[in-house]
């Protein structure tokens, strides 16, 4: 009997149908990883599975008896535990408190030292080594998941849903969730597993279901799924990884972005750098080796306590974003829904925020002029979006950092700064995106990558990997994924 | 021992106002020999009571993450509403004959029905909670004036005026009547799982929804507390001044946010407690005795109680150690 399934579920959200007579078999005890590109209906049907939303049509089954009534949210909760992608703990209140959110006592008022032995055991028996007296909001992302986790299971239940926990921890974290993971499923736990990443799928699931434009596409053993059938699936065409262009960096060409002696006290120290036009440079490091502190210097989102950044040649201010960009600078920021584009405002106004100056005589900008701009952008990107006119944030994550992309290529900058450009994008979108810096400097600029993503690092021709602040190697094209790694975590040599 | 060190600063943290009342009470000793005497303190805790009632519903309200601007209206509409369904058309009423004893009840359910509306509006039809509460501040207060011509009400049941002006064991009812709501506020918002969800939803209200928490109907609830708070509030002051001008309640959102929000608690929601907003008011009730002892010119007053709001926000900023948001 198979712990969880779900079967013909239909749902729509006015005309859009986010699941379409799909479904999903998971066996007692295994880890099945759900893979899909965004609005595949992936998370529609996680609020399905928890019980936060009916379906449409179709019946979920737990053990082969019928799920619960929505309104009985102790019954789902003994029978599927979820660690949501957005997270569910609330800041402002203990760690006990949040595990025993809403049943702090059974009857009468709480007690609250009894609240907290009780959630000292529950931390205990899961192995969370986290102080139960803290604010959560004060824990770091992965304890606050271990903390989700705990909680999840404390209400007895044999299933979980792994909602994307990978997509905010540094690669030590996601390696001891994995461990975590695989000593669950040794207690007999069943979990979906949900990621963008698909070597993750292979490494931590035995089976794996993909869906596609809101239905059900295939289910497998992983083994019996190599790597470009999955992804195949996931698109609905053989397409390759992304195939990196061949160029030959010009090693007298003009230096475009350049550091000479960048220190900032808890991020990196003694940083030289000098990125040539028509070069690529990545930065790789774990979360901690402070490549996003760098790169933001770079453009002057931070400053550093010593040391020169110039940009095209042209010595910037530290600090001072506009001069960077004047100098002629492009920049994907790091969280694009915090820093990349203005979700009410247009695909047109987004993108040309910052050749607004050029558009216009006398700071105003000319509409006309801007939506043509805007369509020729959203041409180059393959941006999909009703036109130049639609906001951006009705736009999928993948479209909308295309956005952005196109933001920083507006004006045809001489260099670039890209941060982590392919996180939570899918796997078209990330063509794209990977293409865009490549056009780019195939246009004679320079760029400097920072991503976590090995496919990101391989279109550089050199990766720059830093370790507690300092770049300890650089590494020119044609690495292998085992050094690479190596090398980041700090195990070489 | 085993509480951390952390845990204890975050029990104090209701409490950075503490040194700012103990500045205010030495501060006002030197001002005035008076201000130290048993009748004077009684008469700042009395005069503060009604403006407390509403500084309690207001902080629940915000802790749950939501705003009502509309209860100062409802201070002075719900008790000049209940009064006129009750006195004689001589006397500025309908004259509709109904029983006296009948007027407080009424005005309470009048105060519940402004947050039940209130609560309609935000949680039903997700309009937003400051835009809809500033438009019913001005359809509540609108709605008094329309009713009572824009006139005092003198001629009132000496029934409704009691709980204004009765004392009790000594002191006056209004301060015990205060003393003990916020008593039970405090037990509620600390003690209660009902009251921890404002808490929880204040903080992160899907992550409340996931936790079985009823948030709708939670939030509801509160603005209908609010609602009845702020009518309860009308009464002690009614009964105070012995009548219900045009102007009663206008202007105190001001004192019930500035109260709130020097107490500790956020206007983000999530965040502060019923005790810190007792200090809080305490705080804008002892500036306001000390600047009336000290002889300070009306024309002064607002000016010398902006600044020591901003003042007393700077202390517990620092004493705090947390941004104050």
């Amino acid at each position: 009997m198979s712990a969880v399934e779900a079967s013909d579920i239909t749902k729509r959200y006015g005309p859009t149908t986010a699941l379409e007579r799909a479904g999903i078999v998971i066996a007692e005890g295994e880890t099945h990883a759900l893979v899909g590109r965004n609005g595949a209906g992936k998370s529609t049907l996680v609020s399905i599975l928890t019980g936060l939303q009916r379906p449409d049509a179709g019946q979920v089954l737990f053990d082969g008896r019928p799920a619960p009534a929505m309104s009985d949210r102790d019954a789902w909760r003994r029978r599927v535990a979820c660690v949501y992608q957005r997270s569910t703990i609330i800041p402002s209140l203990t760690v006990a408190e949040n595990l025993f959110l809403n049943r702090q006592s059974e009857r009468g008022p709480i007690r609250w030292r009894a609240l907290r032995a009780r959630a000292r055991q529950v931390l205990d028996q899961y192995g969370v080594a986290v102080d139960a007296e803290v604010l959560a909001g004060d824990l770091g992302v992965e304890q606050r998941q271990l903390v989700e986790i705990a909680r999840a299971l404390s209400f007895g239940a044999r299933f979980i849903i792994l909602d994307e926990p990978t997509a905010q921890l540094d690669g030590p974290a996601i390696e001891r969730l994995f461990t975590r993971m695989r000593s669950l499923r040794e207690q007999g736990v069943t979990m979906m597993f949900i990621s963008h990443h698909l070597e993750e799928v292979y490494e931590v699931c035995q089976s794996v279901t993909v869906f596609r434009d809101a239905r059900h596409v295939v289910t497998s053993p992983v083994a019996g799924l190599p790597h470009d059938e999955l992804v195949a699936a996931m698109t609905g065409e053989a397409t390759t990884d992304y195939q990196t262009r061949s160029r030959s960096a010009d090693a007298s060409a003009r230096v475009v972005i350049s550091a000479a002696g960048l220190t900032l006290a808890g991020r990196y120290s003694g940083i030289d750098l000098a990125v040539r036009a028509g070069e690529i440079v990545g930065l790789a490091g774990s979360g901690s080796s402070g490549k996003v502190g760098l790169a933001e210097t770079l453009v002057g989102l931070r400053k550093a306590d010593a040391g020169a950044v110039s940009v095209n040649g042209t010595t910037i201010r530290p600090g001072d974003v506009a001069a960077a960009l004047r100098a002629g600078l492009g920049f994907v920021p790091q969280d694009r829904h915090a820093q990349g584009f203005v979700p009410l405002l247009s695909v047109a106004e987004n993108a040309t925020l910052p050749i607004a100056h050029k558009l216009g005589r006398l700071g105003t900008v000319s509409p006309a002029r801007r939506r043509a701009r805007a369509a020729t952008l959203i041409g180059e990107l393959d941006i999909k979006t009703t036109g130049p006119d639609q906001p951006v944030g009705d736009l999928s994550g993948g479209n909308a950092q295309k956005v952005v992309m196109a933001r920083a290529l507006a004006d045809a900058p001489a260099a670039l700064v890209v941060i982590n450009p392919t996180a939570g994008v899918d796997v078209k979108a990330k063509q794209a995106l990977l293409g865009a810096v490549e056009d780019a400097v195939a246009g004679g600029a320079g760029a400097v990558l920072v991503s976590d993503e090995l496919d990101d690092l391989r279109i550089c021709d050199r990766v720059l990997v830093m370790l507690h602040g300092r770049i300890v190697k650089d590494m020119p094209r044609g690495w292998s994924d085992p050094e690479l790694v190596a090398v980041v975590e700090g195990v070489d040599r | 021992m085993t509480e951390s060190p952390r845990f204890n600063l975050g029990r104090f943290r209701d409490l950075t106002l503490v040194p700012v009342i103990i500045v205010l009470l030495v501060a006002g000793a030197m001002v005035d020999p008076v201000f130290l005497t048993e009748g004077n303190l009684t008469n700042v805790l009395q005069q503060q009571s009604a403006l407390a009632l509403v500084v309690l519903a207001e902080a629940m309200i915000l802790i749950a993450g939501k705003f009502d601007l509309s209860l100062e209206s409802t201070v002075g509409m719900a008790p000049a509403l209940a009064v006129m369904l009750v006195i004689p058309a001589s006397a500025g009423g309908f004259g509709l004959g109904v029983p006296a004893g009948l007027a407080i009840p009424m005005c309470l359910l009048i105060g519940a029905l402004v947050g039940a509306f209130n609560g309609l509006l935000i949680m039903r039809f997700k309009l937003s909670a400051f835009v809809v509460t500033l438009a019913m501040l001005i359809v509540v207060h609108g709605l008094q004036l329309g009713l009572t011509g824009g006139k005092s009400l003198f001629a009132l049941p000496e029934s409704f005026l009691y709980l204004g002006n009765a004392s009790w064991l000594g002191y006056p009812a209004a301060i015990w009547i205060t003393g003990l709501l916020f008593a039970a506020g405090i037990a509620a918002l600390g003690y209660f799982r009902l009251g921890r969800a404002l808490y929880a939803i204040g903080g992160n209200a899907d992550a409340a929804r996931a936790a079985g928490i009823r948030v709708e109907r939670v939030v509801w609830t509160v603005f209908i507390i609010g609602g009845t708070l702020a009518a309860l509030a009308g009464v002690l002051e009614t009964g105070r001044l012995g009548g219900i001008s045009a102007n009663q309640g206008v202007g105190w959102i001001f004192m019930v946010f500035a109260a709130a929000v020097i107490g500790g608690v956020s206007m983000d929601g999530g965040k502060g407690t019923i005790l810190g907003a007792l200090t809080g008011v305490l705080v804008i009730g002892l500036v306001e005795n000390i600047l009336t002892l000290k002889g300070v010119p009306g024309e002064w007053k607002q000016l010398v109680y902006g600044a020591i709001i901003l003042i007393a926000l700077m202390i517990s900023r620092l004493a705090g150690g947390k941004a104050q948001d």
